[in-house]
């Protein structure tokens, strides 16, 4: 590696330097800014989605009494397994 | 649906990128006139025609918008468009900072390349209000197809006038009087496929967010609805908006992954 190095031409960080660097980090600005807000977007959707779930957890847990209570009833309709929850 | 292969997408905009930047500092020689400032070149050209793709872009796919009426080409179109205003952002100022390092000034309004760049940005600029002023959907993204096709072909005549224009300090890259050694044109070209690897990548992150929000406030609207829980206090709207509506076919594109039939 230090030999690869070596052989590298150096940079020549003179007046011209500063620019350049200028430019190149205006891209990397942007990219890091744009990527940032794509992460806050996906830690809202990441939240919305635990909300949902847990929404829907709430709603199973409200129908799975009333699935028994039924259950025990005589002649009373059997729990239908097609209304478990779609989304676990 | 628009999240397939996009982390290969990622790796190799990474991949291409990192090489490019090896590349331009470590290997293509400095150029005899401008020396070190001229490594602008491989940052700023491929920003301006990848942007300027862009808008073309935007404009092929807002033809498809009117000729299907399928929503998700008007999707593409406003997200290539709006990608492509980023990337207009960053051609203007990293080419304002090549002018003052090169010309001495931020800005030269005698040039007719920056000035026709700076026409075309402000033009496309416009196009997210001109979105936001439209409340209805449907208008809307007919509206702002209507707005991408003829700003589309404003952009090559743009490219075509400036051409042929005379008088210009701006250097001439593409075309018979490019004079680029080797090394500098297979910079150039790596430079450009990774910037255009940038845009796909950025702009297929922004269309998988955008419509899994989409299925997300879908999903969300099934379950209250399941739920019984009264829809008005989630209005089925998500409000004014400049981009796309997709609510409608969100539950249409993934039915077996939702199964609404089953909540009834």
């Amino acid at each position: 590696m230090p030999a690869l190095l070596a052989e590298l031409p150096a940079l020549p960080l003179h007046e011209a330097g500063k620019y350049v660097a200028g430019a190149y980090v205006v891209l990397f600005a942007l990219v890091l800014v744009y990527v940032a807000i794509m992460a806050v977007r996906q830690s809202r959707l990441e939240r919305d989605l635990g909300e949902l779930l847990q929404r829907e957890q709430e709603a199973r847990d409200d129908e799975q009494p009333r699935g028994d209570a039924a259950q025990t009833e005589p002649g009373g309709a059997q729990a239908d397994p097609s209304r478990e929850s779609t989304l676990v | 649906m628009y999240g397939k292969g996009l982390r290969a997408l990622s790796i190799s905009t990474v991949a291409v990128m990192a090489v490019a930047l090896g590349l331009v500092f470590f290997w293509v020689p400095l150029e005899a006139d401008q020396g070190f400032l001229q490594k602008i070149f491989y940052v700023h050209v491929p920003l301006a025609i990848v942007s300027l793709c862009g808008f073309v872009a935007g404009g092929i796919f807002a033809i498809q918008h009117l000729r299907t009426r399928e929503q998700k080409w008007d999707f593409r179109s406003y997200v290539a468009i709006h990608m492509s205003l980023i990337f207009g952002v960053a051609t203007l100022i990293t080419g304002s900072i090549w002018a003052k390092g090169s010309w001495g000034h931020w800005w030269e309004w005698d040039e007719p390349t920056l000035v026709s760049f700076l026409i075309v940005f402000l033009l496309y600029a416009t196009y997210q209000p001109l979105r936001f002023a439209i409340e209805d959907p449907e208008r809307q993204s007919r509206y702002a197809s209507v707005f991408a096709v003829t700003a589309g072909a404003f952009v090559p005549l743009n490219f075509i006038a400036v051409r042929a224009s005379t008088q210009f300090l701006h250097p001439r890259v593409l075309g018979a009087t490019s004079n680029l050694p080797w090394q500098m044109s297979l910079t150039f070209v790596i430079s450009l496929v990774g910037m255009a690897l940038l845009f796909t990548t950025l702009c297929k992150y922004e269309l998988t967010v955008k419509h899994t929000r989409a299925q997300l406030r879908a999903l969300r609207r099934l379950a209250e609805r399941r739920a019984g829980t009264p829809t008005s206090a989630t209005p089925p709207s998500r409000g004014r908006s400049a981009a796309p509506s997709l609510h409608a076919t969100a539950m249409t594109a993934h039915p077996p992954s939702t199964r609404p039939e089953r909540s009834r």
